[in-house]
């Protein structure tokens, strides 16, 4: 697999003695969208400000597309777009201008036209003579979104790219990732929303106190450590679960009103053996009489699995 | 050697100076003005010349260094504090660009703006008072190396400063205090022997005499010295300026 970024036993301490990163190993896939989840001082943040250039590593080694950031961080950084957690803008400059700079910053020839696209693209074409002060948050978020295209980097860092955005802004935003993703660039985001996660990314990481404690594709993760409970609601009450349905993982309910089994792992749903399990239990009840009222069926999403996942290294 | 990024930094702070037009240029220029008007024309009328210079005209190199030291700190440390505050400075720290590159842009447009600054007091200081350049390529080069090193006083005073009260401090508690008894309005042989000796401890008193000697050919201590003690001032601010970018103090953490 051709990896854009390469992460190799990188380790952060700072000053205070906190250790934020403890041998972190990752390696990004070209083109992909890759999700970095973990609860707050995870490292998350530290990770990106290495790879970026804004913090510097304590250990451990760091590839970003074949350059050193230490040794030929030209190469690398002119690689990469940020975009930063807090919203860090020029208050008293234009759009066009502040785009404009970024682009100079990162030694490219200028280009408008290519800036122009970059703008309309971020409905920021009509505000691009606006004095960023003058912005909505929203907006702002757009600008830094700008700002950091303005290079045509290969790997785009989003940081908590949606913290405090509406919902429009919010799918505008990711219709673009998924278009930056279709002309090539790599995707890495950190969020909170994990049903953005879920909906986005190809590759799924987990990092708690420093360490990755996860990398998976999202859909292998899902079907190893997704699960699924289904719920039946009967109309009388049982004093024992009903004989030829031992095998299945059933619990009846102290009140004996209601049947539920959950599974776990690869038999999850995903593959269909959760309807397969369901239509037995059905069956079987209808066969002996067993009336229901209702039955539900749910499965985790990824925030279960994360919670779960942050749980059990706590 | 990323040219555009510095060509963009430099660009970028002058044309703060612009949107500030009032702050950067005209504050300086109308104070020295009234300056011109108290100490060159009223008071100045009934003085006499110092070494053999008009008391008007002699007031004029120090009255440049004033603005030109003050201002030269006052827009570099701005220049550098200002991204760190907003915290913008996440671009600048992610970008291709050395931290020569770096200084070049920040320092450069600050230095540019003394150097305008001081050519356009310069110019309002003749419509007071007349005099001529006896040294004029060495009042430019006193000019711009000035200008410079207080550049990179005021860039390192920019990432030492953590609030906006410590940017101001400096150029208001110190570098003014030390440019009014740096022998702006006077000569240092004028003072009683122990203030002169005194007087030599600030750094301020050679730069003043240089300026001078640049300009009337008159000096209190000589010319070498004050180029050499320019020379010694700016090779300790780049020294300095070094040191912080390898450490990475107050920029990378």
């Amino acid at each position: 697999m051709d990896n854009v970024l390469s992460v190799e036993n990188l380790t952060k301490t700072y000053a205070t003695g906190f250790a934020a990163l403890k041998g972190v190993d990752l390696s990004i896939r070209r083109g992909e969208i890759f999700a970095l989840l973990g609860p707050n001082g995870a490292g998350k943040t530290t990770l990106i400000g290495i790879v970026c250039g804004l913090v510097r590593a304590s250990g451990g080694k760091v590839t970003v597309d074949g350059f050193d950031i230490a040794v030929d961080y030209r190469s690398a950084r002119k690689k990469i777009g940020l975009v930063p957690q807090e919203l860090a803008t020029n208050m008293f400059e234009t759009v066009w201008n502040t785009t404009v700079f970024s682009r100079g910053l990162f030694g490219k020839k200028a280009n408008p036209a290519y800036v122009e696209k970059v703008l309309r693209d971020l409905s920021l074409w009509d505000k691009k003579d606006a004095n960023i002060r003058a912005l909505s948050g929203g907006m702002k978020r757009r600008v830094l979104i700008a700002k950091a295209l303005a290079h045509e980097p290969e790997i785009l860092f989003l940081d908590e790219p949606t913290a405090g955005v509406d919902v429009e802004l919010r799918r505008d935003m990711w219709e673009m990732v998924r278009k930056l993703r279709e002309s090539g660039v790599t995707i890495i985001l950190t969020t909170h929303y994990i049903e953005e996660a879920e909906d986005m990314a190809d590759r799924i990481g987990v990092i708690d106190k420093g360490e990755i404690i996860l990398v998976e594709e999202k859909h292998a993760l899902m079907r190893r450590l997704g699960q699924t409970r289904v719920c039946v609601s009967l109309t009388q009450k049982l004093d024992a679960i009903p004989e030829g349905l031992f095998d299945l993982p059933l619990t009846l309910s102290p009140d004996g009103k209601s049947l539920s089994f959950t599974q776990m792992g690869e038999s999850a749903g995903h593959d269909g053996s959760k309807d397969a399990s369901l239509a037995r239990l059905l069956k079987n009840l209808i066969a002996q009489g067993v009336d229901f009222a209702s039955v539900q069926s749910s499965q985790s999403s990824l925030e279960d699995i994360f919670i779960d996942l942050v749980g059990k290294s706590r | 050697m990323n040219f555009s990024a510095v060509r963009a930094i430099y660009l970028f702070e002058l044309a703060r100076t612009w949107r500030t037009l009032f702050q950067s240029i005209a504050s300086p220029v109308l104070s020295t003005a009234l300056y011109f008007v108290v100490f060159g024309s009223a008071i100045g009328s009934r003085m006499q010349p110092i070494d053999g210079v008009p008391y008007g005209a002699f007031i004029v190199p120090g009255l440049i260094l004033l603005a030109v030291l003050t201002e030269s700190v006052s827009n570099a440390s701005f220049g550098i504090y200002l991204p760190r505050f907003t915290g913008t400075i996440y671009e600048i720290l992610s970008a291709p660009i050395s931290a020569f590159e770096v200084l070049l842009g920040f320092v450069g447009a600050a230095a540019t703006k003394s150097v305008l600054l001081g050519l356009i007091i310069f110019v309002t200081a003749r419509l007071f008072v007349s005099f001529e350049l006896v040294h004029p390529l060495w009042s430019l080069c006193f000019l711009v190396l000035i200008s410079v090193t207080f550049a990179l006083f005021g860039f390192i005073l920019g990432l030492w400063a953590d609030g906006f009260e410590k940017l101001q401090i400096i150029p208001l508690m110190v570098i003014s205090p030390l440019t009014f008894l740096g022998g702006t309005f006077y000569s240092i042989d004028m003072l009683p022997p122990l203030w002169r000796d005194v007087a030599l401890f600030n750094p301020i008193v050679y730069l003043v005499d240089g300026f001078r000697w640049a300009f009337y050919g008159v000096a209190a201590v000589g010319p070498a010295i004050s180029l050499a003690l320019t020379l010694t001032m700016l090779a300790v601010c780049i020294g300095l300026v070094v040191a912080i970018f390898k450490t990475g103090y107050r920029l990378r953490t």
